[in-house]
């Protein structure tokens, strides 16, 4: 080897100077930045694009076939008068917030249950996630069957049992279409949460739980005190993602009452489509899509907030 | 503080038993180190002893109350943890002060506590930083608070020392020792390292495989120990072993490996011929002139002493010396151990065969 080393280069080739092109191709910044490359133009294609579209087309008289003139807040002033706009964003409020909540109380009881010892852990793990695996349209055509107004086998069920006479029209009543959408969301929702909050109950060091069982503390003031604090970190998140979904929910509800009865069930996604596409005012579609931007953005600012790491996370970590 | 008796404890994972019937008598206030390479059980017995492993058979009582059945945070003891198990969502002052609000004592209560936890341990100016915010011999100071605080009738420390660099090792070995001759609080301190064991114990307990091998203060261990796991184990560098048999020619003596001539002060009765084990601590050996030859193969100064590896009859046997001679390596010393230092253990059972 050290021979070889001791060998004169025979065509030392010359050297020249780095061109401002050489630069642009080595500079560790502008490396990073043709990394972040292809990333990007997905996201600006994709996100940006549509994004900036839609709130562009907001400000136009827009129809299916054609482009649409620029008419300023038109659009915003008519739905700001349209008593059903209104409604759905009742709805989608009223749907949002009791199906985040039921989600994360079940979401968390069911973590905290599939974090004991238990036999057939793994299966009931895996089982647990099957209603989040099931494509969402046929999970809510499966709801719309288990809810109609004739075959539901929740009437046959209680009628055969005695206790109501007459079928329950569970999609064709106000306050019922609401509860059947609201719990097929709630059902398909709990696994993201549960499985989620799993992963942070596992990581939290068991030898915290026996210090804290010396301490004294009950299984309740370990919950308390030790696991719910040490969770609230994802817990920020797994509900900041919960309340966007649930937020923008639209298969579920298109595929079970389409915003029916009497608009009792429309969400603004769905309004917006039905506005949009069905009947072709694209125009006020986006309008109304683009009004469930600042309730989004207030969501995010709420995890945001929520999101930043405490006090008690900073520092190095050296144990 | 209260004396604490564990007689005939024993242990089982399944149909897997890890502890076979141990019993160590701890009186009030002593400091009982329980010592022995991984798996030997220690770990075991002090979460018995803390209500955090159930007790498959035997009593361990605190006090004069057995415990077997008692929850843990009614045993009143309070534990150390090799990981320090710090809450880190509470700062140095709540993770002091938690079991203390969970039995519902006053705000001032908690405060002077935790106040006088602090100031034992120069605590005080850390009470409002966070468990990431320390060092790691900080963070083992905090365990140590929380455990004071409680003021408990046991102290119990798993392995406290072990993920601390080596010079914090020795500083806050110092500083439990100090703190227990303070506090005088009953102390189980479990550990691997018979450093630890030798320095700190007022009583050490040698476990191996799920049994007491010999129990004492650490110069009795050390002086004479009671079989060859033992020797082997108290003790840095480690005993040398040299097997042979007893050989007594007028005067005792052992013939160790290829004929060697090694002395003994008295053999034991009926040994003449009988296989052993000659056991000499590497601090033992003295250079003479009827020594045994040796060859010297490596020689490692530390400044205070020369550990010097030589072969003995063929085996590697490991000398120490604290004046200074001048070795070099393929050099012929002869080595003489000192005979009335020299331990004799059997060579099939490992026990004891000299007095």
């Amino acid at each position: 080897m050290a021979d070889i080393a001791m060998q004169p280069r025979t065509a030392k080739r010359q050297i020249r100077e780095a061109t401002a092109w050489d630069q642009l191709r080595t500079n560790h910044n502008w490396l990073g930045f043709w990394f972040m490359l292809p990333a990007m133009a997905f996201l600006i294609f994709f996100l940006a694009y549509p994004l900036g579209l839609g709130v562009w087309i907001s400000f136009t008289d827009a129809k299916i076939g054609r482009p649409g003139e620029f008419i300023g807040t038109e659009n915003y002033e008519w739905l700001w008068g349209d008593s059903i706009f209104w409604l759905s964003v009742f709805n989608t409020l009223l749907y949002t917030f009791i199906a985040s909540a039921i989600k994360f109380g079940i979401g968390l009881y069911l973590a905290l249950l599939l974090n004991e010892n238990m036999p057939f852990k793994a299966m009931l793990r895996a089982l647990v996630l099957i209603p989040f695996i099931v494509p969402t349209v046929l999970s809510a055509l499966a709801f719309w069957w288990i809810f109609d107004s004739q075959f539901s086998i929740i009437s046959w069920s209680l009628k055969q049992m005695g206790v109501i006479t007459e079928n329950i029209n569970f999609l064709g009543d106000v306050t019922w279409a609401r509860v059947c959408v609201i719990f097929a969301n709630i059902w398909r929702g709990v696994p993201f949460v549960a499985i989620t909050l799993l992963a942070g109950l596992q990581t939290v060091q068991p030898s915290l739980y026996e210090a804290a069982t010396l301490d004294g503390a009950s299984k309740w003031e370990m919950f308390r005190f030790i696991t719910y604090p040490l969770l609230t970190p994802i817990i920020a998140v797994v509900m900041t993602f919960s309340v966007l979904f649930t937020f923008t929910d639209f298969q579920l509800i298109w595929a079970m009452t389409r915003g029916g009865p009497v608009n009792a069930t429309h969400l603004m996604a769905t309004l917006s489509y039905q506005r949009a596409i069905i009947a072709g005012q694209l125009g006020e579609g986006a309008a109304i899509s683009s009004a469930m931007i600042p309730f989004l953005l207030a969501a995010i600012m709420v995890s945001w907030f929520g999101l930043q790491r405490r006090k008690w996370q900073q520092g190095e970590n050296n144990d | 503080m209260s004396s604490v008796q564990i007689r005939d404890v024993r242990k089982s994972f399944g149909n897997f038993e890890v502890l076979h019937g141990v019993s160590i008598p701890i009186e009030d206030g002593e400091f009982v180190v329980l010592v022995g390479p991984s798996g030997c059980g220690k770990s075991t017995l002090l979460r018995m002893l803390a209500g955090l492993e159930n007790i498959t058979s035997g009593t361990i009582s605190i006090g004069d109350r057995v415990v077997n059945n008692v929850q843990p945070k009614e045993r009143d003891i309070a534990m150390v943890f090799q990981n320090y198990a710090l809450y880190p969502h509470m700062t140095v002052a709540d993770n002091m002060g938690f079991s203390l609000k969970l039995r519902g004592a006053s705000a001032d209560e908690i405060s002077n506590g935790v106040k006088r936890a602090a100031e034992i341990l120069a605590l005080t100016p850390l009470l409002e930083r966070y468990p990431r915010q320390l060092s790691g011999g900080q963070r083992q100071r905090v365990a140590m608070g929380r455990a004071i605080v409680r003021d408990p009738q046991v102290f119990l420390f798993d392995e406290p020392l072990s993920n601390l660099d080596a010079k914090l090792r020795v500083a806050m070995r110092t500083e439990i020792k100090e703190l227990h001759q303070r506090l005088k609080t009953t102390t189980v301190y479990v550990t691997h390292d018979q450093i630890e064991a030798m320095t700190m114990a007022d009583k050490i307990v040698v476990m191996h495989d799920g049994i007491v091998e010999q129990m004492g203060t650490p110069l009795e261990l050390y002086d004479t120990p009671a079989n060859q796991f033992v020797a082997g184990f108290i003790g840095s560098p480690a005993m040398n072993f040299l097997k042979g048999q007893v050989k007594s020619n007028g005067s005792a003596g052992f013939e160790g490996p290829n004929g060697v001539k090694l002395p003994l002060a008295s053999a034991p009765a009926n040994s003449e011929g009988r296989p052993a084990v000659y056991g000499v601590r590497p601090e033992h050996f003295t250079i003479a002139d009827d020594g045994a030859e040796a060859e010297i193969v490596v020689v490692e100064p530390t400044g205070s002493e020369t550990q010097v590896f030589a072969k003995l009859g063929g085996e590697q046997v490991v000398a120490v010396f604290r004046e200074r001679h001048q070795f070099n390596p393929g050099d012929k010393v002869r080595l003489k151990p000192d005979p009335a230092l020299v331990h004799l253990f059997d060579e099939q059972t490992g026990k004891r065969l000299n007095a």
